[in-house]
């Protein structure tokens, strides 16, 4: 099972963990975003950024370092996912291929971005696992049908958005990093809008509905339909409706259902 | 440094819709200019504006206000586009959109009143102006909203960082990403492109979006808000 492959690859690597001080990863994210060059990298698992302990916790506490690296290895995913897409034959063409293109530019701009703000912070980045995106046989037609091509980008985009909404608490010690991260889930909540009208979809979630077509991704939209925000339950306090709230408001993912999500697109 | 207060009168000074949305498309070099314009009025006496001018406050309050006063802008606008020629002529799939946007931003803007009030003291409702909008033409509504959309993107992008309580960070957040989806939604309307969503005029080479000090925001929001906003209390 590919989540236990992951914890595994975690088991093994928590002692070589050390948790930098709060002090040492303020500092050293002073110089984010400076290009301070390629770092040669260690191979580390998918799983390196995850500490002990922690795989339940809602806000796990993780250093700012952490972050970055699960951060990184949703942006490998979806990077690797789009350049397999525009480089298969016969998948995308005219305007959706330009608009998987300019996705795909995205994407690599983000790997790049984050492997350098944790290199130049004195972190490693992890190294890019083994995605298999016919999720064990799940999608066979992945890189010859433009409609499952584009139904696993929406519930990458839409994962993608709820991950990083995730971890912003966890950042709220280092404003130029967070101010990055939000610039980032900015962008992809761009993506999962456009992906999704160009499937037909609304550009925003309505309740928890899964408009993929695909069931493996139900949990990509498990607790959308929430209307209760800073104890406020917006149904009393607007005329608006219960389906238009469960719209205006996308909902954070923890970083373990995140996990959960990305696992099934592990080799 | 003291957030300059915002006087519509002296913003105001251009009525021709098209110059004025040509302002709002210029250049971050512009809207600086246009905000060191504003500080340099900070002093001048306008009897008018005194006594109407409203305080964001401070603190996390005041981030929330500020919030609340982006979101009560446009939800004054999506409000007017659903009375307008434009919407009444559109396809069934704008309409659809304008519909959505204008529950969202409603939804967005009762909810603050609601949780700042719960806490605090909310803002009272502002005064808008969109005497420069011509709500009977798609282009002007079309480029409005994309104007207010990227706008609410990258003033929640740049507010994240002033927050202090985590939990209104995680709220912030859950809005900001509805703001990105519409933002993206309208461009690629308005444009018929299939890269306006996200363009380079809204993500830079490192696939950043725009973030923007409130200073920032409010400068470019003030041609459409006649209450006068005293932001000065915002965290900096």
């Amino acid at each position: 099972m590919k989540l236990n492959k992951l914890f595994d690859q975690f088991q093994a690597l928590a002692e070589n963990s050390a948790p930098a001080s709060v002090s040492t990863r303020r500092e050293a994210f002073g110089q984010i975003g400076r290009g301070l060059g390629k770092v040669a990298t260690v191979a580390l698992p998918l799983a390196a950024f995850m500490k002990p302990g922690t795989m339940h916790a809602q806000s796990s506490g993780d250093s700012v370092i952490d972050v970055l690296n699960f951060a990184l290895t949703l942006e490998y995913l979806e990077n690797e996912y789009y350049a397999t897409g525009l480089s298969s034959d016969n998948l995308l063409s005219g305007d959706m291929r330009a608009t998987v293109a300019l996705i795909g530019q995205h994407e690599a701009a983000h790997v790049e971005f984050l492997r350098t703000a944790i290199s130049g912070s004195g972190g490693t980045p992890v190294e890019k696992p083994e995605f298999d995106f016919t999720a064990n046989g799940t999608f066979p037609n992945i890189f010859s049908d433009p409609a499952t091509f584009m139904a696993v980008a929406q519930a990458f985009e839409d994962t993608g958005v709820r991950a990083y909404k995730g971890q912003a608490t966890n950042l709220m010690g280092n404003g130029d990093v967070l101010t990055a991260a939000l610039q980032i889930h900015s962008v992809e909540a761009r993506h999962a809008s456009e992906i999704r009208r160009l499937r037909g979809s609304k550009g925003w979630i309505t309740q928890a509905v899964n408009t993929t077509g695909a069931a493996a991704a139900d949990g990509v939209y498990a607790g959308e339909d929430n209307v209760m925000q800073l104890g406020v339950d917006v149904t009393t306090v607007t005329s608006v409706s219960r389906d238009h709230i469960t719209e205006a408001y996308d909902e954070p993912l923890t970083k373990e259902a995140v996990l959960n999500i990305a696992s099934l697109f592990l080799a | 440094m003291k957030t300059p207060k915002f006087s519509q009168s002296r913003v105001v000074a251009d009525r021709d819709p098209h110059s004025r949305r040509r302002f709002l498309q210029k250049s971050g070099i512009g809207l600086a200019a246009a905000g060191l314009f504003l500080a340099g009025c900070e002093d001048d006496d306008d009897p008018i504006m005194i006594d109407d001018t409203v305080n964001l406050g401070s603190g996390d309050v005041g981030v929330l206000n500020y919030a609340y006063a982006l979101e009560q802008l446009e939800a004054a606008f999506y409000a007017q586009v659903l009375q307008g020629g434009y919407f009444a002529g559109a396809s069934a799939s704008e309409q659809q959109i304008m519909v959505d946007l204008e529950a969202h931003e409603r939804a967005h803007a009762d909810f603050f009143k609601a949780a700042i009030n719960s806490v605090a003291t909310a803002i009272p409702a502002l005064e808008v102006d969109f005497s420069s909008i011509d709500f009977d033409s798609r282009s002007s509504v079309l480029g409005t909203a994309q104007v207010f959309e990227d706008l609410g993107v990258s003033a929640y992008n740049g507010a994240g960082r002033l927050i202090q309580n985590a939990d209104y960070l995680v709220v912030a957040g859950k809005i900001v990403s509805v703001e990105a989806r519409h933002a993206a939604a309208i461009r690629s309307i308005n444009a018929g492109t299939p890269t306006a969503f996200a363009n380079s005029e809204v993500v830079d080479s490192n696939g950043l979006d725009v973030s923007r000090t409130p200073s920032q925001v409010l400068t470019m929001a003030a041609p459409f808000i006649i209450t006068p906003i005293d932001a000065s209390g915002l965290p900096q």
